[in-house]
């Protein structure tokens, strides 16, 4: 299994979306929020790329911004492609969601949306996964205060 | 004539012996047909990738075991292997085929558990599960014996593993590897053909292959849905491109498949404990890695295995400090639940208590 390179998939994005839809080195591969659903579901239906198997979407938050890393693998192929969303706005953050593209994304932007609180537009189900309704706050945030402690 | 009835909505769980822990379902019923099901779980969130981040790299090993606590080990191997990844640390060859082991018989201990509760489940009573819980003792002794510990192993190290195999280990696997093959075999004359359990198990609570693949399943029940897809194959990992061993596939992806290819997993990974035994060579279990690991500042990896119940993943992220800044898990047993409504809709109740089962999940997993 080999991951793939950045900057060629790049720019066979680019070439797709045009400028400012993704940024890219050769190491790591920004995706413009925008077109993030769109892009999805290129790297999907690519036949060279065919990125038919979302392993992994990881939320992290960097005080000043969220990322949100999503790993996918294809299973035809053989290979591996990691890409990252950027989000500058705390207040609302929100993204569209890739559930239509790969199912598997249904818990997993449910437990970012829980945890993280950031929105994924477009979920069919966006809400709580672990905490109850109405829990104060989101956990992972890193300013996040635990009351209890 | 038409009978008229009426949808009406009954929970299963939280507290049902079928569910595994502590899982609810919200079905809507039409008669004893389900129409609509929700999944809700959370009853078990202790936080701990929150936890995580307040603890160093290395107290957050035995946070591991507490994850799907049947594979624990697995677990343990997962989480080195990101943070050695981080850390540009190679694992000596002895600890490699250690833990090799220790992850093909903690597969073995967690296919015999999820076997015996999925029978359990659907109404064999005890019977088989103890027959299970037979071997399955046979391994935590094992367990005992290299770390002394039952549960909660905590035995791998960045680096290799805390300690090197006792001296009466290798004996004591060996005389277990000489009988796995025959209880396996006595298993197969007991189920698998068995009346009873063909009729609650074959053709129902099909996963087609394309679904199961969209909705990111992995392990037996992507396996159970023939795709021929195995982390220790497809993305080898540790050592296990060493090893001679097949990936068993089901046809149709329904509940009879998954648990055929979970029986056919216990005898693979039985071949490669027996190679793994006879090339473990002399020499180092621990790398030098100091004792507090800091990796470098923006830092940040994932680490995949192949665990009994699927892909199970590790994403660390680094900041330089000695706590990690991100502790991401990637869970087996909650993805694969992702496809639980799809696979009960239009069954009855008493199938869900099979179709449930033979997804085999832990807990303590899925909420974290």
């Amino acid at each position: 299994m080999k991951n793939l390179d950045f900057i060629p998939v790049s720019r066979r994005i680019i070439e797709r979306f045009g400028e400012g839809s993704v940024a890219a080195d050769d190491k790591r591969l920004m995706v413009h929020r925008e077109h993030l659903a769109d892009i999805a579901l290129f790297l999907k239906e690519d036949p060279d790329l065919s990125l038919d198997y979302l392993n992994s979407i990881t939320g992290i938050d960097h005080k000043t911004h969220f990322t949100v890393v999503y790993h996918l693998t294809s299973l035809a192929k053989k290979h591996r492609l990691t890409f990252r969303t950027d989000l500058d706005d705390r207040n609302t953050p929100s993204l569209p969601s890739v559930t239509s593209v790969w199912r598997g994304a249904d818990f997993q932007e449910r437990e970012i949306f829980d945890l993280m609180g950031i929105e994924f537009t477009g979920h069919p189900n966006l809400k709580r996964i672990f905490l109850w309704e109405g829990f104060p706050g989101y956990p992972l945030r890193k300013d996040w205060v635990n009351r209890d402690a | 004539m038409t009978l008229k009835t009426e949808q009406y909505v009954i929970n299963i769980g939280p507290q049902h012996p079928s569910t595994h822990g502590v899982f609810r379902f919200r079905l809507t019923l039409d008669g004893e047909v389900i129409t609509d099901v929700e999944p809700i779980f959370g009853y078990l969130h202790r936080g701990m990738e929150k936890i995580a981040e307040g603890r160093n790299y290395t107290k957050n090993i035995p946070l591991t075991d507490r994850l799907d606590y049947l594979s624990s080990m697995i677990n343990n191997h997962a989480y080195c292997m990101a943070v050695e990844n981080l850390m540009g640390v190679k694992v000596p060859e002895r600890a490699e085929y250690i833990r090799v082991i220790m992850s093909e018989l903690q597969r073995i201990a967690s296919h015999l558990a999820g076997i015996g509760f999925f029978l359990n489940d659907i109404g064999a009573f005890m019977t088989p599960l103890l027959y299970m819980f037979r071997e399955r003792e046979k391994i935590v002794e094992l367990f005992d014996m290299v770390c002394g510990q039952r549960l909660n192993y905590n035995y791998m190290r960045f680096g290799g593993v805390s300690m090197d195999l006792p001296r009466d280990f290798l004996p004591a696997l060996n005389k277990l590897l000489g009988q796995l093959p025959g209880y396996v075999d006595e298993y197969d004359k007991l189920i698998s053909t068995n009346e009873i359990a063909l009729v609650r198990a074959k053709g129902v609570g099909i996963l087609p292959r394309e679904l199961a693949i969209n909705a990111s399943a992995a392990g037996p029940v992507l396996r159970g849905s023939g795709v021929r897809w195995d982390l220790r194959k497809d993305q080898p990992y540790s050592i296990y491109e060493r090893f001679e061993f097949d990936i068993p596939t089901g046809e149709t992806g329904d509940t009879y498949d998954r648990y055929i290819v979970r029986l056919e997993e216990i005898r693979q990974s039985v071949r490669i404990l027996k190679q793994a035994v006879s090339q473990l060579p002399e020499g180092e279990t621990l790398a030098k890695v100091s004792k507090l690991v800091r990796p470098p500042a923006g830092s940040e990896t994932y680490a995949a295995v192949e665990g009994p119940k699927g892909e199970l993943g590790f994403f660390v992220a680094s900041d330089g400090t000695e706590n990690p800044y991100r502790w991401h898990v990637r869970a087996p047993s909650l993805i694969n639940l992702t496809v639980i409504r799809e696979m009960l809709l239009g069954w009855k109740v008493a199938d869900l208590m099979a179709i449930f089962g033979s997804i085999d999940i832990v807990m303590g997993e899925v909420d974290r």
